[in-house]
């Protein structure tokens, strides 16, 4: 019975895994014959300043996205953990970026901060009239801004979920002890909620580590390559320089840092088995 | 359950007076409020601006503040978009999408159930542990063998390439969330049916099926936001208008009228307008979609 879910899972997921890397050794321009190549790809990967610079612009989103989505989301979750009926109707609203597609959100955004027909041309303030997509530094806030405003949302619902399963007993043994809601706050609500910031942290970083749609849209990595992250350099090289196999090289990149990145995160968190993880949300 | 426990962090410091009840006896979180209510502006702001923008006429668009609702609200946007097929677009988006979910929500049903019900076989343990490593398989890093693949069974620019990898990446996820589920299910129930005479998938389908149903609902919606939602597939599996979805219809869309912003809000409001109206509908239920597997 578990058979139709398994052949199809390995013919479009192992089956391509297994591929990227054999693929990184060989020569392709997407159209024709597929040649063996040695290590030619990866040389002309690794020698390419590109690669550093990609590295760097990921490794910029990754922290930045990760830096301003978690304090957020946590002080979101506690505050929406409660049960009076406005912070349900505030849930309700705060959801709604989730349900839009990357693609819906990176046009919309990209409309509004235009510097001729946007918001800032709109309202006339000059300070909103920036050429917002077109330098580096401020196409890279954007970029930042977006994601956070796409994906609070759901890491709010999980520190939300968590925090409702926090026991109550705890609180008041606290209170009884005479602590202040801080303190509360830092002794039991946060070390209460490791195992969810690890997972949140993770899904994250790992997510961020591949971010294409937003970016594609938004900026195609541009001003320049300011925001030319990894993945957007693997579709680059691939689908638009038809260099197959060095764009397959990138891809093995962005496997092995997402399972490093992911196998940091449990040891972090202390957490042996993927199992463990799912219990402690 | 009156009170909660995410209540009790906001109860007041040094509390003498332990309600359980009370709203009037807490001092108020300030800094969860505000930024609960800065958040809300964040939130909203974009959203109202998409909407009474895409009601405006393109002239009334650059001559009026912003933030003021539509003077003469008209349709023409809208009418523009959909004479620019996106009727066609729309049909593409929900045959993809249900024709991934679907396939995807019954094979990982049924591979959960032999996971649990025969989870000691070593070939179900290591297809178990091949799922879970599934999940740490970005779409992203795969994208040039599944093009690749796609090429070779000659299936480039058709919706069926859309949907194959789709219903790939989606099983790890489903097939997780749906064991979790079927393990609750009391191993008395399974007997009494074994006693009852029944065959391995009659129980499947007669009981398992029905009291994982909630669970078949979450991972649906799951799937399914995400395959509607879907871009990089799409833009590399398919080339021609005729198989266009929504996503990648409206990214070309824009490069067609970037000028006439209104235009490209309506074309972002048809979009999301199913979505939307299924969270007004089942909001319970998508929520629990939302955060499939990560939250329980």
């Amino acid at each position: 019975m578990a058979l139709p879910a398994l052949l199809m899972f390995f013919a479009f997921a192992v089956v391509p895994l297994v591929g990227v890397v054999l693929l990184s050794f060989t020569s392709w321009d997407g159209i024709g014959v597929i040649r063996p190549a040695g290590f030619d790809s990866w040389r002309a990967v690794l020698a390419d300043p590109g690669l550093l610079h990609s590295l760097w612009v990921t490794f910029v989103v990754i922290a930045l996205s990760w830096a301003v989505q978690t304090p957020l989301s946590i002080l979101l979750g506690v505050f929406l953990a409660g049960h009076q009926p406005y912070r349900e109707f505030l849930a309700v609203l705060f959801i709604i970026p989730l349900l839009l597609s990357s693609a819906a959100i990176a046009i919309t955004y990209k409309a509004l901060l235009d510097p001729n027909f946007g918001l800032g041309a709109g309202l006339h303030i000059p300070l909103l009239t920036q050429d917002w997509l077109g330098e580096p530094a401020l196409a890279m806030g954007v970029i930042i801004f977006v994601v956070s405003w796409q994906y609070i949302p759901f890491h709010t619902l999980i520190y939300q979920g968590a925090v409702r399963q926090i026991p109550r007993s705890m609180y008041e043994a606290a209170q009884l002890d005479g602590a202040g809601r801080v303190r509360m706050f830092f002794r039991i609500t946060l070390p209460q909620l490791k195992y969810t910031i690890i997972t949140s942290s993770t899904l994250m970083v790992v997510g961020s580590l591949v971010f294409f749609d937003l970016i594609f849209v938004l900026t195609e990595g541009g001003p320049g390559d300011a925001t030319r992250v990894l993945a957007l350099d693997m579709y680059k090289r691939g689908f638009q320089a038809n260099l197959m196999g060095q764009a397959s090289g990138i891809a093995v990149i962005l496997v092995v840092l997402g399972l490093v990145l992911a196998l940091l995160l449990r040891r972090i968190g202390g957490g042996s088995s993927s199992a463990s993880q799912l219990e402690g949300m | 359950m009156a009170t909660t426990v995410g209540a009790g962090t906001r109860q007041a410091a040094g509390g003498q007076k332990r309600r359980s009840r009370g709203r009037g006896a807490r001092r108020p979180n300030w800094l969860g409020g505000a930024a609960g209510w800065l958040w809300l502006l964040i939130v909203i702001v974009p959203i109202y601006w998409i909407v009474i923008t895409s009601f405006k006429t393109q002239s009334n668009y650059f001559q009026t503040n912003p933030f003021a609702p539509p003077t003469e609200p008209t349709l023409e946007n809208y009418q523009l978009v959909i004479e620019n097929d996106f009727v066609r677009y729309f049909v593409n988006s929900t045959i993809v999408t249900l024709g991934a979910v679907v396939p995807t929500v019954l094979v990982s049903f049924m591979a959960a159930y032999a996971i649990v019900r025969a989870g000691d076989w070593w070939v179900l343990r290591s297809a178990n542990s091949l799922f879970l490593m599934g999940l740490a398989i970005p779409l992203q890093a795969a994208i040039i063998p599944v093009y690749l693949i796609v090429i070779r069974l000659h299936m480039y620019d058709t919706l069926a390439a859309i949907i194959l990898p789709s219903i790939a990446f989606a099983i790890p996820l489903s097939v997780l969330v749906l064991s979790n589920f079927i393990r609750d299910v009391p191993k008395e129930l399974f007997d009494s049916m074994r006693v009852d005479g029944a065959s391995e998938w009659g129980t499947l389908w007669h009981l398992a099926f029905p009291l994982t149903r909630p669970a078949l609902v979450t991972v649906s919606i799951y799937n399914g936001l995400a395959i509607w939602n879907g871009f990089l597939l799409p833009l590399i599996l398919t080339q021609s208008p005729n198989q266009r979805v929504l996503p990648l219809a409206l990214w070309t869309f824009q490069g067609q009228y970037s000028v006439n912003v209104p235009a490209v809000l309506a074309a972002v409001v048809l979009t999301a307008l199913p979505i939307l109206a299924l969270y007004v509908l089942g909001r319970r239920q998508l929520l629990s979609g939302l955060t499939a597997g990560f939250s329980k």
